[in-house]
C-alpha cells in the first residue's frame, strides 16, 4: 500500500472535498490501484530523455497584445451565490 | 551578541501590455469592478488560456537589462492553492524553468559598490482584488472579488539573499525600478500595486555561516514601508532569539499603520501547491534570433544615462545617480537642460527645490507644475543677474501656482533686479545723506556701519538692488 487513509484526507482536504467516513477505505484502496497502474510506466527506460511538457507537437502558440471587450459585469456576476457592489462576495478570509 | 541581516527580496511586476497574459481582456487599472474580465479569467470551465506575445518579449528584455540568462525552452505550471481571489484556483506561474535565470544589479551605498544577485526572473499571472468589508482582513466579516486584474501578466524577479541592510534593500529595490522604467516594461506604480514588493528576512550571529530561520514579510508597499518593515522584523528577531525563542519560518504582513508586522495565519495550513506543468498552454521556445533582436532594441539603461550626464552635462557623480533614479526625472532634466547651458544649475533645482515641493506635496516629477522649458529659463534669468537667488525662490514659488513664463512673473510682480547703475547712485547717495554717523563710523574703520548701511538700501529697493553693486559704489562713495 502507497496511499494510506492519512493521505487520502490531506488530499481531500487540499482539495476542499469532504469524503464520507465510511468510504475513507473504499478510496484509498482506489488511489493505490490507480498509482500501481501508472507504475507500469516506470518499467520504461527513460535515461536522457527530457521530461514532456505537452503531449502536443506544438510550441509559440502566441497572440498579438491586442485588447478585446469581455463580458458584462451583470453577466460575470450571474452565477455568483452572493453580489456585494460589483463583486462576488465570499466570506471572511483569515481566521 | 551581534547579529547580521540576511535579506532577499521578491518583487512583483505588473507588465505594461495593453491585454491580460492568457486572454484579451484589457489590463487598464481602475474600472468598475469585474468589468475587464471574460471567461477565460474568470476560471469558467472550459475556456483555454493563449499565451501573449508581448509578455515574453517583456520579459526578455527585462532579463537582459538586469544581465542574465535568457532560457531557451519555456514551459508554464500551474500553482494550486484556495484563495478567493484565484478564479480557477490554480495560478498560472513558472516552476522549474524560469524565463531568465542568474542576472545581477550593481548598487551603490554609502560610496561602496555592491553586486546584488538575481536569482531567477519567471512569467506569471495576477490574481484579482479583494475589497474587505471592514477596516483590515482581520477586522473583516466578508470581502467582494473584483477580478479585473485577474490575469494581468506579471513577472516575478528574485534575488539572491545578498543584502545585509535596509539601506541595501532600499538601493537594490530602487535600482530594480529605475531600469524597469527605462526598459518600459511596467508603470512601477507602488500605489497603485504595480509594483510589490515581498522582504525574506533573517538574522544570524556575526561571523556565523549558516543562516537562520526567515520570515516573509508580504504588503510592503513603498520605499519608506520596506525600510521601516526590515528595522522592525529584525528588532522583532533579536529579541526573540536574546529571550530565549526561536524564530518560526512564516507568512507576516506589515500593518503600517501599527508600524509593525502581524503574523498572517490563513485559513489553508498547508502551503502544498502541487505544481504540475499548465496541460492547456505548448511550450514556448526563444531562439537566438529572438534574443538578439530584443537586445538590439534595448533602450538606454539607468547606468549609460548617468555616465551620459556626468560626461555632457558635467554633473557630478551624486547629482546625475540622483537625477537617474526615475526615469521621468532624468526625461525632466533633459528636457530643461536644453533651454540653459548651465545643466548644474538645473541640477542643483531639481534635486533641492523641485523633490523638496515633490515630497511635500507627495506627487511625481509627472504632475510637476513646472514646465521643465521654464525651470531652465528661470536659470537662466539668475545667472544673468536678473533675479537674484532670493527672488528666484519668490518666482519659482509663483510658477508653482501659475507655471507662467519666469520672465513674465518677473514683470508682474515688479521683482526686476535693479541692475542699472544710475538708479543703484541715486539710491546709495541718499542713503548717505540720511545716515552721516554711519558714515563717519564707516571712515573711523568700523566696518559693520557697511552692513548697516547695505540692509537701509535693500529695504529702500525692496530687495531689488544687485548686491554687489551696491557693495562697491558705497565703498567707493566713502573712499
Amino acid at each position: 500500500m502507497k496511499v494510506t487513509t492519512k493521505d487520502v484526507e490531506y488530499i481531500a482536504q487540499l482539495s476542499r472535498l469532504t469524503i464520507p467516513e465510511g468510504e475513507m477505505e473504499k478510496f484509498t484502496e482506489q488511489f493505490n490501484q490507480i498509482l500501481n497502474y501508472a507504475d507500469i510506466l516506470n518499467k520504461l527506460d527513460t535515461t536522457g530523455i527530457e521530461p514532456t511538457a505537452n503531449v502536443l507537437p506544438l510550441s509559440n502558440v502566441l497572440r498579438e497584445d491586442v485588447a478585446i471587450e469581455g463580458v458584462s459585469q451583470e453577466v460575470a456576476l450571474a452565477n455568483a451565490p452572493e453580489a456585494f457592489e460589483g463583486g462576488f462576495k465570499v466570506p471572511r478570509v483569515i481566521e | 551578541m551581534k547579529y547580521t541581516t540576511v535579506i532577499g527580496l521578491e518583487v512583483h511586476s505588473e507588465l505594461k501590455t495593453k491585454s491580460k497574459a492568457f486572454c484579451s481582456c484589457s489590463t487598464e487599472f481602475g474600472g468598475a469592478p469585474n468589468t475587464h474580465v471574460c471567461p477565460v479569467c474568470l476560471g469558467m470551465p472550459g475556456a483555454l488560456p493563449v499565451l501573449n506575445r508581448q509578455v515574453v518579449e517583456f520579459a526578455i528584455r527585462t532579463g537582459l537589462a538586469l544581465d542574465c540568462e535568457i532560457k531557451k525552452f519555456n514551459k508554464f505550471d500551474r500553482k494550486n492553492y484556495f484563495y478567493p481571489d484565484l478564479s480557477k484556483n490554480y495560478q498560472i506561474s513558472q516552476f522549474d524553468k524560469p524565463i531568465c535565470e542568474q542576472g545581477h544589479i550593481d548598487i551603490e551605498v554609502d560610496g561602496n559598490t555592491k553586486r546584488i544577485g538575481i536569482t531567477r526572473i519567471h512569467m506569471e499571472e495576477d490574481a484579482g482584488k479583494l475589497v474587505h468589508s471592514g477596516a483590515t482582513i482581520k477586522s473583516s466579516d466578508s470581502s467582494a472579488v473584483d477580478y479585473n486584474r485577474a490575469g494581468v501578466p506579471l513577472i516575478e524577479i528574485v534575488s539572491e539573499p545578498d543584502m545585509r541592510s535596509s539601506a541595501e534593500a532600499r538601493a537594490y529595490l530602487a535600482k530594480l525600478k529605475a531600469i524597469l522604467e527605462y526598459t518600459d516594461v511596467s508603470d512601477c506604480k507602488m500605489q497603485e500595486g504595480s509594483l510589490r514588493c515581498d522582504a525574506n528576512i533573517s538574522v544570524m550571529p556575526e561571523g556565523s555561516s549558516e543562516f537562520g530561520t526567515r520570515a516573509e514579510i508580504k504588503n510592503l508597499n513603498s520605499f519608506r514601508a520596506l525600510e521601516r518593515a526590515i528595522e522592525y522584523e529584525v528588532q522583532r528577531q533579536i529579541e526573540l532569539i536574546e529571550d530565549g525563542g526561536t524564530v518560526v519560518q512564516e507568512t507576516r504582513t506589515w500593518d503600517d499603520a501599527k508600524g509593525m508586522t502581524l503574523s498572517m495565519r490563513s485559513k489553508e495550513e498547508a502551503h502544498d501547491y502541487r505544481y504540475f506543468p499548465e496541460p492547456d498552454l505548448v511550450p514556448v521556445e526563444i531562439d537566438d534570433a529572438w534574443i538578439a533582436r530584443v537586445k538590439s532594441e534595448l533602450p538606454e539603461l539607468p547606468a549609460a544615462r548617468k555616465a551620459r550626464l556626468m560626461k555632457e552635462k558635467g554633473l557630478v557623480d551624486y547629482d546625475a545617480e540622483n537625477i537617474v533614479a526615475v526615469k521621468a526625472m532624468a526625461e525632466y532634466f533633459d528636457e530643461a537642460a536644453k533651454h540653459t547651458d548651465d545643466a548644474k544649475g538645473i541640477a542643483n533645482w531639481m534635486l533641492g527645490d523641485v523633490s523638496a515641493y515633490l515630497n511635500s506635496e507627495n506627487v511625481t516629477i509627472e504632475d510637476f507644475p513646472i514646465a521643465p522649458a521654464n525651470l531652465g529659463e528661470m536659470v537662466n534669468l539668475i545667472n544673468k543677474g536678473v533675479l537674484s537667488s532670493k527672488l528666484a525662490k519668490k518666482v519659482f514659488a509663483e510658477m508653482l501656482k501659475t507655471n507662467k513664463e519666469p520672465k513674465v512673473l518677473v514683470k508682474e510682480l515688479g521683482l526686476e533686479q535693479i541692475s542699472d547703475e544710475g538708479a543703484i547712485v541715486k539710491i546709495v547717495e541718499e542713503t548717505l545723506a540720511e545716515n552721516p554717523q554711519s558714515v563717519a563710523d564707516y571712515k573711523a574703520g568700523k566696518d559693520r556701519a557697511l552692513g548697516f548701511l547695505v540692509g537701509q538700501i535693500m529695504k529702500k529697493s525692496r530687495g531689488k538692488a544687485n548686491p554687489e553693486m551696491v557693495n562697491n559704489l558705497l565703498k567707493e562713495k566713502m573712499r
